[in-house]
């Protein structure tokens, strides 16, 4: 079950959202998330939609990846249409019985708030899908570096981002099998009303935060080992350099934005 | 032999502890040994091993490494560098999700230009024999992969000397021969010094040379063929001893006449052949 949380894991490859500079890549994620928030109508959505699709498919990265992702995140999905529905008002009554009232405009609400969290939540995992972490780290520390002059500690911030990306499948990994020994051990894990199961997380979670620490422990020794002694004097191995399609594909999306803004104005 | 490691009365106690964990180690390594310290849990090996890069430092006593003083703060990173270090759990030690930046990793620390760190990376992937792996990411590899990944991080560095604690504790069989013989490939073709922690004797009767630990201190020091012969020592303070000479020890204690020395199956055939055909006569 907890397998199959993708987030954050990078799957290698060599498509050209692959090869993208990481630097525009997060830039244009923004971009696209704004794109997605400023689109009113569903054809703006379905233009939002276009971009996304094509973009995944430019990526090579089978689509199942994408619906793993999403999947797990289906209920709060469902929960938050339902109450999209039962509370927004206006336009025509479809359904009315007793006190609950559901209007066109709340199944427009709901149906188009889960379109929008479905092509946010593709759009940024495929920024994760494509990039690695440290590539990513990179990029965010050579967005945010001017804040070093504000004393802010980027290369901090961004090494554990980093780290804590590599760690997430371990983690989950570690989960599993700590889920499994206390199942062994007759531990009643998914059973029982919620604040029985909240409990029956403690045994789970507190071998997790030890296993956790044990582990941070070990990677900063090894990391020390290796000579690390914060962001001072690093050097690269992983360039960043832009190339023409980086700019290419900042205008794509910019002109992508100012479609949607277009189509709102037009059809207010 | 010129020496590279020089253990001069160490003595080591934890702060605050009562209990000294190391009693007066006296040890020197030759450039280019491959040198196993075997011993019990407990016995203080894996706190020697820290002693060798500066994760800890003596109480009393001096650690020389490539003629640095361990407690020299101001050569802390020249010192690393030389005498690179490989821990047990592989995925402790991996920082990056991807390959060939991990092996980058102790490089970018330490500010090598871009086309020697790429040469390097490049190189250490090849000499442990995970090139093709390179874009990969550490999470979809076997332990053994993922530990040969870690040494190739360290040889990046291009130290004269590795100690490794218990590298291959946490391999299946497979993977332990994979990283035993990349290890042994450093030794011979690079003729880096190899100091290998460990508490499996079938990989210690492989090493050149065999210190044995027990409560904090040194016991044993020899070539593996005269350390083994000490049965009995060895199974006093809990150590077994490779299959092979528990079986020539057996025999020999019932009467038959086979050497002390045998470590490896192959002698140990050969041995009980040439019995079989004198006894035949």
């Amino acid at each position: 079950m907890l397998k199959d949380i993708t987030i954050g894991q990078y799957f290698p490859s060599d498509s050209l959202i692959h090869r993208l500079d990481p630097r525009f890549k997060i830039v244009i994620t923004f971009i696209f998330i704004v794109m997605l928030f400023t689109g009113r109508s569903l054809v703006s959505l379905g233009i939002g939609a276009i971009y996304t699709f094509t973009a995944v498919f430019v990526s090579k990265i089978p689509l199942k990846m994408f619906v793993r992702s999403i999947k797990p995140l289906m209920p709060f999905l469902i929960i938050t249409a339902f109450i999209n529905i039962l509370f927004a008002n206006g336009g025509d009554v479809v359904f009315k019985w007793r006190f609950i009232k559901i209007t066109s405009d709340g199944i427009n609400v709901s149906v188009f708030m889960i379109i929008r969290i479905i092509l946010l939540l593709m759009g940024t995992s495929l920024l994760t899908y494509t990039t690695s972490p440290i590539t990513l780290t990179d990029a965010v520390e050579r967005l945010l570096s001017p804040l070093k002059k504000l004393k802010f500690p980027v290369h901090e911030l961004a090494m554990m981002m980093s780290i804590a990306l590599r760690f997430i499948p371990l983690l989950i990994e570690e989960t599993d099998r700590i889920i499994s020994a206390q199942k062994a051990r007759g531990a009643e894990i998914d059973s029982g009303n919620i604040v029985n199961r909240a409990r029956n997380l403690i045994p789970v979670l507190i071998p997790l935060f030890i296993s956790a620490f044990r582990r941070a422990d070990e990677l900063a020794t090894a990391m020390e080992c290796r000579c690390y002694c914060g962001g001072e004097g690093r050097t690269r191995l992983r360039q960043l350099k832009s190339a023409p399609r980086d700019y290419i594909a900042l205008a794509v999306t910019v002109l992508f934005l100012s479609v949607i803004i277009s189509v709102n104005i037009i059809f207010q | 032999m010129e020496k590279i490691i020089e253990i001069k009365n160490l003595h080591f106690r934890y702060e605050n502890g009562k209990k000294e964990v190391l009693k007066g180690i006296d040890l020197d390594i030759g450039k280019g040994e491959f040198i196993a310290i075997l011993g019990h849990n407990g016995s203080g090996k894996s706190t020697l091993a820290k002693h060798l890069n500066a994760i800890l430092v003596p109480t009393e006593g001096s650690v020389t490494v490539d003629g640095i003083d361990t407690a020299d703060d101001s050569k802390l990173f020249e010192l690393r560098q030389r005498a690179g270090m490989v821990f047990q759990n592989p995925d402790n030690q991996i920082v990056s999700s991807v390959v060939e930046e991990d092996v980058a990793f102790a490089l970018e620390n330490l500010g090598v230009p871009y086309e020697e760190m790429r040469k390097r990376v490049d190189e250490s992937l090849k000499a442990v024999n995970m090139y093709d792996y390179r874009l990969h990411s550490p999470n979809l590899l076997s332990g053994g992969q993922k530990q040969r990944v870690a040494i190739a991080g360290i040889i990046a560095m291009r130290p004269k000397c590795i100690i490794m604690d218990e590298p291959t504790a946490m391999l299946d069989p497979q993977g332990r021969r994979e990283v035993f013989s990349a290890v042994r490939k450093m030794n011979r073709e690079h003729g880096i010094t190899i100091v290998l922690i460990t508490h499996y004797m079938d990989e210690a009767s492989r090493c050149d040379r065999v210190a044995v630990m027990d409560k904090g201190r040194i016991i044993l020091d020899d070539v593996p063929s005269k350390v083994f012969s000490q049965v009995d020592m060895l199974k006093k303070i809990g150590l077994d001893v490779p299959q092979v000479t528990e079986l020539c020890h057996g025999l020999r204690k019932s009467g038959i006449e086979i050497s002390e020395e045998i470590i490896s199956e192959e002698e140990c055939v050969e041995a009980l052949l040439k019995l079989f055909s004198e006894g035949g006569k």
